[in-house]
């Protein structure tokens, strides 16, 4: 370049534009990066491919009636939807029950009240709850919660029940809600707080008359994905409800029954694929579907909340 | 002449000042938020000396054996071997192929693409997948990589349940989760510190492998871990795409396609199948393997929080 100068070579648009090398160069890296982010649409594609094609095919082969009746028995041709849809809603709304409590509990204490020390003390509880495994507190909740909680206050609690699956979801439940819970109420800014306090509020007044509705968005996007993460969870049912084989409608959570997952996981493990009238194991994909498109609406709700906390400050 | 009030004074104004009472109300509200944090720590504790109480009986008497042993129809020589092997050569899938993809996403996503309609589209799409249920990649692996894919996956009489088809699935599982990790350690590191590089000429690519990358590596790291963790407790997808919960053989002398191309079993799968045995010998048998799976994540996140203690920096 210092050549250039003293020879005044005029500067052109081809010597701006830098050396050929480092523009393919960028150009190459930058397809490379596209086309991994593009992956993430396919993957998409393929997961509504995959589950749209068989459950449709599905639908259309059986005879429709079999979709209401006294339970969910794939082997006898009995898919009744409101068997595991009610099963679903019972574990998940069980397991809100203990995340809602819990998991905003936490939230709030570690965004108003932990000094920073205690802070990385405390934060630690919530990570290790959050890398426990499904399957563990599947565990979990049919060997300690069932017979140490839930039968000893109701006695007609068999060995599988939704109270004790719904629960242990819960606890699976609470981390999720509370770093999310957590990130809102860190995003209200701290002027309104100091404007709070400059007029006399009590940090507990703070807390629930000025975070809590200045952070309200990112707080039912929390409660929404919580619903979602339990509405999906599979092992702590498949273990602790009781979900193997059929089940019938119930809507008591004393009782055993099953749920989405819970149905798809034994129709997988079992040996529905050759018994039954050939229908059994392709309800999988159905019931996936179903699934999928429960949660991903949900997702997408919770989503719009978030954003709405991103704007407002 | 100094006006400096007297002690007495001082504590007057002070009581004046915050009232006679202590503030009850506000005091049970900080116990309250407190103690939900500490449900929490009684339930990981009660969790964890439960499974240490169950798991007891077999730790005690077969010790290293219990780890050593491969799959068995008796309760007094099944082991988790077979399962902590294949659990680990799942996880190595997932490094292989997630990692990357995912770090490469994420790189563009926050880095090069412009905040365009399609690209936030992309985010949203990425967003919601990493919110998909398990159980959904679980269907999605056996269409694809047991059912579609056969042929590579495992030709042979296995019919696509291998460890390529397991491995994939949690890959694909686990990917969304690494991209947005990845995204947020990425949006961390100031916008000075590219600008700075930027100033000097730097490309865009230059950009963020001298300087964007380096700062956001711990951030990188530590979730890249947390994500393996994750992946080598899965459970529900490994079901769907076909991983062994009974008796396994697997017979020495294969070579290494051989070996990922056939039957597999991973450890949560052997849990799972194991709970479901009625036998007290059985219980205790699905305890220790669940003290070993939990050693094993549990030592791993601690290193990934011990790394982003160490090197987390604030701006």
């Amino acid at each position: 370049m210092a050549l250039n100068a003293t020879t005044r070579q005029p500067i052109t648009l081809e010597l701006m534009r830098g050396s050929p090398g480092r523009r393919r160069k960028e150009r190459v890296v930058r397809g490379l990066f596209l086309a991994a982010a593009l992956l993430g649409l396919l993957i998409s594609v393929a997961i509504v491919l995959a589950l749209a094609g068989q459950a449709i095919r599905w639908l259309l082969a059986i005879d429709l009636g079999w979709l209401w009746s006294e339970g969910w028995f794939p082997r006898a041709d009995e898919f009744d939807l409101l068997t595991i849809l009610a099963g679903t809603l019972m574990i998940a709304g069980i397991a809100m029950l203990v995340a809602t409590p819990l998991g905003l509990g936490a939230a709030a204490y570690l965004s108003e009240y932990a000094s920073p020390r205690t802070r990385r003390v405390l934060k630690p509880i919530l990570e290790t709850l959050a890398s426990i495994p499904s399957v563990v507190l599947g565990y979990f909740a049919l060997q300690w919660i069932n017979p140490a909680l839930v039968q000893k206050i109701f006695a007609s609690a068999g060995t599988f029940n939704f109270l004790a699956a719904g629960l242990a979801v819960g606890i699976l439940t609470v981390p999720l809600v509370a770093s999310v819970a957590e990130d809102a109420l860190h995003a209200v800014p701290g002027a309104l707080r100091e404007a709070a306090y400059g007029i006399g509020a009590k940090r507990k007044t703070v807390t629930t008359r000025v975070v809590f509705p200045s952070a309200v968005s990112g707080i039912v996007a929390s409660l929404i994905l919580g619903f979602s993460r339990a509405v999906g969870e599979t092992m702590i049912v498949a273990i602790a409800a009781g979900a193997t084989g059929g089940a019938l409608r119930t809507f008591n959570p004393l009782e055993r029954g099953t749920t989405m997952t819970g149905a798809i996981s034994s129709l997988a493990i079992g040996s529905d694929r050759v018994r039954g009238s050939g229908f059994a194991f392709d309800s999988l994909y159905f019931v996936g579907l179903l699934l999928f498109v429960i949660t991903f609406a949900l997702n997408l709700v919770s989503e719009r909340f978030v954003r709405r906390v991103r704007r407002q400050y | 002449m100094a006006l400096v009030a007297p002690a007495d004074t001082r504590a007057a104004v002070d009581l004046a000042l915050r009232g006679r009472k202590r503030d009850l109300g506000g005091m049970l509200f900080r116990f309250g938020l407190l103690a939900t944090l500490l449900v929490a720590l009684a339930v990981l504790v009660i969790l964890l000396s439960t499974i240490l109480v169950d798991a007891w009986p077999t730790l005690s008497e077969r010790g290293l054996d219990f780890v050593k042993s491969d799959t068995s129809s008796l309760p007094s020589r099944a082991g988790v071997w077979q399962g902590l092997i294949g659990s680990m050569i799942l996880v190595g899938f997932v490094a292989v192929f997630a990692l990357p993809v995912g770090i490469a996403a994420a790189i563009y996503l926050q880095e090069y693409a412009r905040d365009t309609r399609v690209n936030r589209l992309l985010i949203t799409n990425i967003r919601n997948l990493a919110g998909v249920p398990s159980v959904v990649y679980g269907i999605l692996g056996l269409v694809v990589f047991v059912q579609a894919l056969r042929a590579i996956t495992g030709p042979g009489s296995n019919s696509g349940k291998s460890y390529i088809s397991g491995g994939l699935t949690l890959a694909v599982l686990v990917m969304p989760i690494v991209i947005l990790i990845t995204m947020e350690a990425l949006r961390a590191v100031p916008r000075g510190i590219r600008e700075g590089a930027y100033g000097v000429g730097a490309t865009r690519w230059e950009v963020v492998r001298s300087h964007v990358l380096p700062y956001a590596a711990p951030g990188v790291f530590t979730g890249a871990i947390l994500a393996l963790a994750r992946a080598f407790g899965e459970t529900a997808p490994l079901l769907l795409v076909g991983s062994v919960t009974g008796y396994l053989s697997t017979p020495s002398g294969r070579t290494p396609l051989e070996i990922v191309q056939g039957p597999y079993t991973a450890l949560p799968t052997q849990i799972f199948a194991w709970s479901k045995l009625p036998a007290s010998e059985w219980q205790s048998n699905t305890a220790a393997a669940i003290i070993v799976l939990l050693t094993a994540i549990l030592v791993v996140n601690f290193l990934a929080i011990v790394l982003r203690n160490r090197y987390e920096r604030t701006w």
